[in-house]
């Protein structure tokens, strides 16, 4: 009996620890042909964590990030984020979860073009509405400052350079300090420079705590991560880990269910 | 979802797009400025028209008949029996007691009533004869129920007493008769009486017919040419609110039992004319408003369309569909709420331009002015349905753009 109780706790620990989880994901488009863009992905990723998610164009990486960051709805299966199942949840309210927990860099930055750089960081904040506009405006400054920007706060986007722009990008995704990050081929239209900090940034959030799930095609790229998922068909086709970076937590084997289905 | 940030959002939205928010607002200024200066003359020349309706006749007249035919004795002997040519009986024309009557309606009503003789006769001037409706009046009292005594144009309406035969024209039917005050003229009543009667007055109502047609003198006088002496045949009521003169002349009608005529029921036809015409003005000011409003539909148009990317943004980031639809409205309605205001001052502007017009009028030969009518009425409903319009022309484009998925949206631009 203490076994079982012991087992359960281990358990639940293990489930306190997995910030994000794929069950059985599925994502089809139904039409005159049907295509499956995401083909029964089981996956989970741990607090802190940096998962690179690779694969070759059109395997359906994409697609599997837009569904792990509630941007779109599987058609089968279910998205869990820290704990809280969302299949089942309506629109508004996965919006709420994409507001608060989760922050979002795309290839292309995505950046309101009349907002200045400190604007269009205090964006999400002024969405979520929880605090005051020096609060925003303080943290907003502080976000800039951190990744380099202060001197660009107030410039508008036509105003910065690639990687900057991609940079005051990031900053809006951790303005509402979510617990995750995914970005979406974050450096696919970056120079090697702006590469380079970009990822060194995404490395060190991970480093401070926050999960952090990255699309790319560098190979060079994932394999700083502290793990790489490599997609094929829309199906996981190998789970690695990657090397250590500075204090990240120690890359615990993969809690990737389903790669062995997939390698089989 | 602070609206602050949806406000501050549109607003940037908007100002980026100078040109194309000017030309949305000059359409809703134009749209709303047209419409008020419409309402303002429609009203205007309706009021006008209906002011010298009102002040030429009495507000309501009570007459010396009934509403329906009084039974007739051969009815109440032989009711079962089919009769044909008995002539009806008519009891003496006139009204009966008028004076208790006037007493009688004095205690209640509110305005004033004085009694009157109508009969018809022909009015004859160096071989010219026209036929006219002759009604008696006491000078004294015809002040307070009528605006003849302001509309004499030549002599005053005392100088009716100044003869017993004297008589006041119309100045249509003077010039017409080429009659002026002091001349004689002759007048023939439905009974043959002829009789030699002076001018003494020419009076100008601004209705031709009246002024063509409408002719006064003392009631005895007029109770000569009729024939019967004594008898008062019409009794006519004026009101402080003439508004109200229909629900009166139901009351009066009630309380004397004779058939009481409000201003409004001798002018039935003309007023369902000017129903029908203001259906026709509302609808028309109503397609104004909605086309003025087609400039703001295109212009939330173009922006949802080259938007697309920053409302796939605005909702991956969390923003919810429909207050992402919220700015698109938002922006309309600062575009028309901007050409309300613009259009507000236009509609002043063209209401003070246009008051000053004068018509030339070959008929009467007198320039009139355009009659304007100001009301804050106008202002509130141009601006209203203007408002409604516009944020009705965003909310069509804007549900469209924000019900795109941002995925697709977001694959598309990367």
């Amino acid at each position: 009996m203490s076994e079982i109780t012991s087992m359960s706790e281990v358990a639940s620990e293990v489930a306190s620890e997995v910030a994000l989880q794929a069950v059985g994901l599925v994502r089809r488009i139904e039409g005159a042909i049907s295509h499956t863009l995401v083909n029964g992905i089981d996956l989970s990723v741990r607090k802190g964590e940096f998962v690179a998610i690779t694969g070759p164009s059109g395997s359906g990486k994409s697609s599997l990030l837009y569904l792990l960051g509630l941007l779109d709805a599987p058609t089968e299966g279910d998205v869990v984020i820290c704990g809280q199942p969302t299949s089942k949840l309506s629109e508004s309210d996965r919006a709420d979860i994409r507001l608060t927990r989760c922050g979002f860099v795309f290839q292309f930055h995505f950046l309101l073009p009349e907002f200045t750089s400190l604007q269009n960081v205090t964006l999400p904040m002024r969405a979520a509405g929880k605090m005051t506009d020096k609060e925003m405006n303080e943290r907003g400054l502080e976000l800039l400052t951190s990744l380099g920007l202060k001197e660009h706060a107030h410039k508008r986007p036509n105003q910065l350079s690639g990687g900057q722009r991609q940079r005051v990008a990031i900053a809006r995704a951790l303005s509402n300090q979510p617990e995750i990050i995914v970005a979406d081929e974050p450096t696919g239209a970056l120079d090697t420079t702006s590469t380079e900090q970009v990822f060194s940034i995404l490395r060190d959030i991970a480093d401070s705590g926050r999960t952090v799930v990255v699309v790319t095609h560098d190979p060079a790229l994932a394999a700083r991560a502290d793990r790489r998922v490599h997609i094929v068909d829309g199906k996981i086709h190998d789970s690695i880990p990657g090397a250590i970076q500075g204090s990240s937590p120690a890359p615990e084997p993969a809690v990737a269910v389903g790669a062995s289905a997939a390698e089989s | 979802m602070s609206t602050k940030l949806l406000f501050d959002i549109a607003w940037t939205h908007v100002t980026a797009r100078v040109r194309q928010t000017l030309v949305g607002m000059a359409g809703v200024a134009m749209g709303v400025g047209f419409t008020i200066m419409m309402a303002g003359l429609m009203e205007g020349s309706q009021i006008d028209f209906l002011r010298q309706l009102v002040d030429t006749m009495p507000h309501i007249t009570i007459q010396d008949e009934r509403r329906a035919v009084p039974t007739q004795p051969a009815d109440q002997e032989y009711g079962a029996v089919q009769m044909s040519n008995v002539t009806n009986l008519n009891n003496r024309p006139g009204i009966r007691y008028p004076e208790s009557v006037m007493a009688s309606l004095r205690s209640w009503l509110p305005g004033d009533v004085a009694p009157s003789v109508r009969t018809t006769a022909i009015i004859d001037h160096g071989g010219g004869r026209i036929g006219v409706t002759l009604t008696g009046i006491d000078p004294r009292l015809e002040t307070r129920v009528s605006k003849l005594a302001t509309q004499m144009r030549e002599g005053v309406i005392s100088d009716l007493s100044r003869a017993p035969n004297a008589i006041i024209i119309g100045e249509a039917l003077a010039q017409k008769l080429a009659v002026k005050p002091g001349n004689s003229v002759t007048l023939i009543g439905g009974k043959g009486t002829e009789v030699t009667s002076s001018v003494v007055g020419v009076y100008r109502s601004g209705l031709k017919r009246i002024d063509e047609g409408q002719i006064y003198a003392l009631t005895g006088f007029a109770q000569i040419m009729m024939g019967q002496s004594g008898v008062i045949n019409e009794l006519r009521l004026r009101l402080n609110n003439p508004l109200v003169a229909q629900q009166v002349a139901t009351q009066v009608e009630a309380q004397t039992g004779y058939k009481s005529v409000s201003w409004q029921e001798a002018n039935a036809d003309l007023l369902s004319t000017f129903a029908v015409r203001d259906f026709i003005v509302l609808t028309v000011m109503g397609a104004m408003l909605l086309t003025s409003s087609f400039a703001t539909y295109n212009i939330i148009s173009t922006i949802t369309h080259e938007k697309r990317q920053d409302i796939a943004i605005m909702k991956s980031l969390g923003m919810r569909e429909y207050a992402v639809r919220r700015i698109f409205i938002i922006e309309s309605a600062i575009i028309g709420f901007v050409g309300i205001l613009f259009g507000w001052l236009i509609g002043y502007l063209l209401c003070y331009g246009w008051s000053h017009i004068t018509i030339y009028n070959p008929l009467t030969g007198a320039n009139v002015p355009l009659q304007i009518y100001y009301s804050p009425t106008h202002y509130i409903v141009a601006g209203g349905i203007s408002l409604i319009c516009c944020t009705g022309a965003a909310f069509f484009p804007a549900r469209k753009a924000t019900r795109v998925h941002p995925v697709e949206i977001i694959r598309g631009a990367s």
